[in-house]
């Protein structure tokens, strides 16, 4: 086997076709194709004007709350008895999550466009509030796509989303979760074509979506790198982050890339367990294959049929992985491993009565990596963790599995 | 190229009619009743046959053809299964060509090569592929094209002159022109305005232009074959099979007689296409 030779940046993809190595490109129906050609040139234009991006930093600082503080979690790290642990607090964001920053910088782009109307796919919920909430913001029409089984375990966040004026459309194809959302949201936009914009909320699906999630996520680790600076005087030995599609962590992971004494590790989803179904484990269970637009490593049979996998955390459920991550994978930058149900579910208790944080179940999966790693390291070692979301919406889900009374 | 596909437009060219294409997914609701649709296909007068390849995500289509993939994979239905009905197919008939229609990822990981070579030896004529725009031609197009099996391009109402030429460039047997934005088995679209795609596309190749999404009578096969090389009926079959369907989901000789008198319904439209045309 020939190793694939490794790149003189970490950040230089994609090529122009939207590949990082094999992964990316644009595999979508003839009728989008137009459309994502049109996105990308728009893309280019805004990405080097000078009042696209003052009105997003504008936004990002006073609708937001950016920058998002660093902020090192003292009871947490000596309970754990090694490294010092800092949060990227990006459950204080407006919305409860990082993906208000995504959101922001495509509506940005819809409105360059002219498009009228804006559509959304959700796990968790949190993107489908974020679309919602950016749609109020600046007058736009929004319809949410969110799988049947999401719209049950995260009631809160459809309830948000329909105060914020948006239409929630629940899909009941196949386990009704992310992908079954992100599959109706494509059939909505290959029928709309002229006036909709699609808000695609992770860093995955054809270019130049993986690529521009990435570049509106980077500044969770523009910031956390230059926080780091001034709390330490250096950068951290280790950054963590949950990945789903992935746009968190590749938001937090970018600005690390060619710092090669920065360890980074993805926490995938292990649900059950990887030897069962009840996992979505992409990287460290499947394999490279195409859907959603992009080829990336997937969970699928021997024929090429998409399964569904389980996990307790509805913005981690999904068979697929932003395609950078994938490459990232291969080529040996990124650690992923997983990180069970079970487990996320003991770092979202723990968390909460060490920190008074309750945080999102996705951003429980990295503290349980956490809970794993900090103890084999050195008391002059640093871990940067992305806390990506709050718990808000989750209370409901971790009361019942607990036997709690709500 | 295999000759089958040129030969069977020749011939209806000679004829002066339009093309009856007919879809039908590969394994709904059983190997063996899929089968015998497909045989029954020409008999009832379908001239070229679009066998449908299932996919757990198929993100272009309506649901009527998501429910019929969906019976076809719990019926145990597989690429290689779907390679098995051509070849079966082909034991008696030799003339009809064979297109399959899908979405690229279980051909991926079945291996391009391979599923090329095995294409070709079930007696396949070309493939429509959903999610391989022209951008990612090396990935199966020109594989395909290189070992000679025809690989046809959809073309839609936001394929606009600049770049309608890059989505005809590596096309052959047929254009499919997709009549309207959206999923299969949405609305009829205006005959009218499809007839000035079709010429718009006519002005572009030489290449038969067949039209499809939307049509689901004999009526609207007329209409829209007077203005086209072919009319393409996916949905509409399916349906077919779909209402034959007994509570377990088995099908039958109804399910098989339904699509015939269907199909022979559409074929008498096609056949009064040119008819219409003239008036």
């Amino acid at each position: 086997m020939n190793e694939t030779p490794k790149p003189n940046s970490f950040k230089s993809g994609p090529d122009e076709s939207g590949l990082f190595g094999i992964f990316g490109g644009r595999f979508v129906a003839e009728t989008l194709m137009p459309l994502i050609l049109d996105l990308q040139a728009e893309w280019e234009k805004a990405k080097i004007d000078p009042a696209f991006e003052a009105e997003l930093t504008s936004l990002g600082k006073h609708y937001t709350g950016r920058p998002s503080p660093l902020y090192y979690a003292e009871r947490l790290s000596e309970h754990l008895g090694g490294a010092k642990i800092y949060f990227k607090r990006e459950e204080l964001n407006h919305t409860g999550s990082h993906k208000i920053n995504n959101c922001l910088g495509q509506i940005l782009l819809a409105k360059r466009m002219g498009k009228t109307r804006i559509i959304a796919e959700t796990g968790a919920g949190q993107h489908g509030v974020a679309s919602a909430t950016v749609a109020a913001r600046f007058g736009l029409p929004c319809v949410v796509y969110m799988g049947a089984t999401d719209v049950e375990r995260q009631a809160p966040n459809v309830f948000r989303m329909k105060l914020l004026g948006a239409e929630v459309i629940p899909v009941t194809a196949g386990h009704g979760t992310l992908k079954d959302a992100m599959n109706e949201a494509l059939r909505d936009w290959v029928t709309n074509v002229d006036d909709t914009y699609y808000l695609i909320g992770t860093a995955a699906g054809p270019h130049p979506y993986p690529e521009m999630v990435r570049d509106f996520q980077s500044v969770i680790g523009t910031e956390a790198r230059e926080q780091m600076m001034e709390a330490e005087g250096r950068l951290p030995d280790l950054v963590i982050a949950a990945v789903g599609g992935g746009s968190n962590a590749i938001g937090i992971f970018h600005p690390f890339l060619d710092d090669p004494d920065v360890k980074i590790v993805g926490v995938e989803a292990g649900g059950r367990g990887l030897e069962g179904e009840e996992h979505c484990a992409s990287l460290t269970a499947g394999a490279p294959g195409v859907l959603h637009g992009n080829r990336t490593y997937l969970l699928q049979d021997g024929d090429g049929q998409i399964k569904e996998g389980h996990s307790v955390s509805a913005g981690l459920d999904y068979p697929g992985i932003g395609p950078e991550h994938s490459w990232l994978n291969d080529i040996g930058r990124v650690d992923y491993v997983p990180i069970l149900d079970d487990e996320a579910l003991e770092a979202f208790q723990l968390m909460t009565r060490l920190e008074g944080i309750i945080p999102a179940l996705e951003p429980s999966h990295a503290i349980a990596e956490i809970i794993k790693r900090a103890p084999k390291m050195g008391k002059d070692e640093i871990i940067l963790a992305n806390l990506s979301g709050r718990g808000d919406k989750d209370v409901h889900t971790v009361s019942k599995i607990l036997g709690m009374e709500m | 190229m295999t000759e089958r596909m040129e030969k069977r437009f020749a011939a209806l060219k000679a004829e002066g009619r339009p093309a009856l294409i007919t879809y039908f997914m590969g394994g709904d609701p059983d190997f063996e009743t899929s089968l015998a649709i497909m045989k029954a296909l020409p008999k009832a007068g379908a001239d070229v046959i679009e066998l449908g390849m299932p996919f757990s995500d198929p993100m272009a289509d309506g649901p009527a053809i998501q429910m019929a993939g969906l019976r076809a994979l719990k019926g145990g239905q597989t690429l290689e299964k779907t390679l098995e009905l051509a070849r079966r197919f082909r034991e008696d008939d030799a003339d009809t060509p064979i297109v399959m229609m899908g979405y690229y990822n279980p051909i991926y990981i079945y291996g391009v090569e391979r599923f090329v070579e095995v294409a070709l030896d079930a007696g396949i004529d070309g493939l429509i592929i959903v999610d391989l725009p022209p951008e990612m031609d090396n990935e199966l197009c020109l594989p395909a094209l290189a070992k000679g099996l025809n690989f046809i391009r959809l073309a839609t109402p936001t394929t606009d002159e600049k770049r309608l030429p890059a989505v005809l460039k590596n096309t052959s047997g047929f254009v499919y022109y997709v009549s309207m934005n959206g999923i299969t088995g949405s609305a009829l679209p205006d005959p009218s305005r499809v007839g000035a795609a079709v010429s718009r596309i006519k002005a572009h190749t030489d290449l038969p232009v067949c039209v499809g999404f939307g049509v689901k009578t004999a009526e609207h096969a007329r209409l829209i074959g007077a203005a086209a090389d072919g009319v393409v009926v996916g949905t509409a079959v399916v349906n077919q099979i779909a209402g034959t369907l007994d509570a377990n989901g088995k099908g039958g000789k109804d399910t098989v007689d339904a699509v015939s008198t269907f199909v022979r319904g559409l074929s008498s439209g096609v056949r009064d296409a040119r008819l219409a045309a003239a008036e």
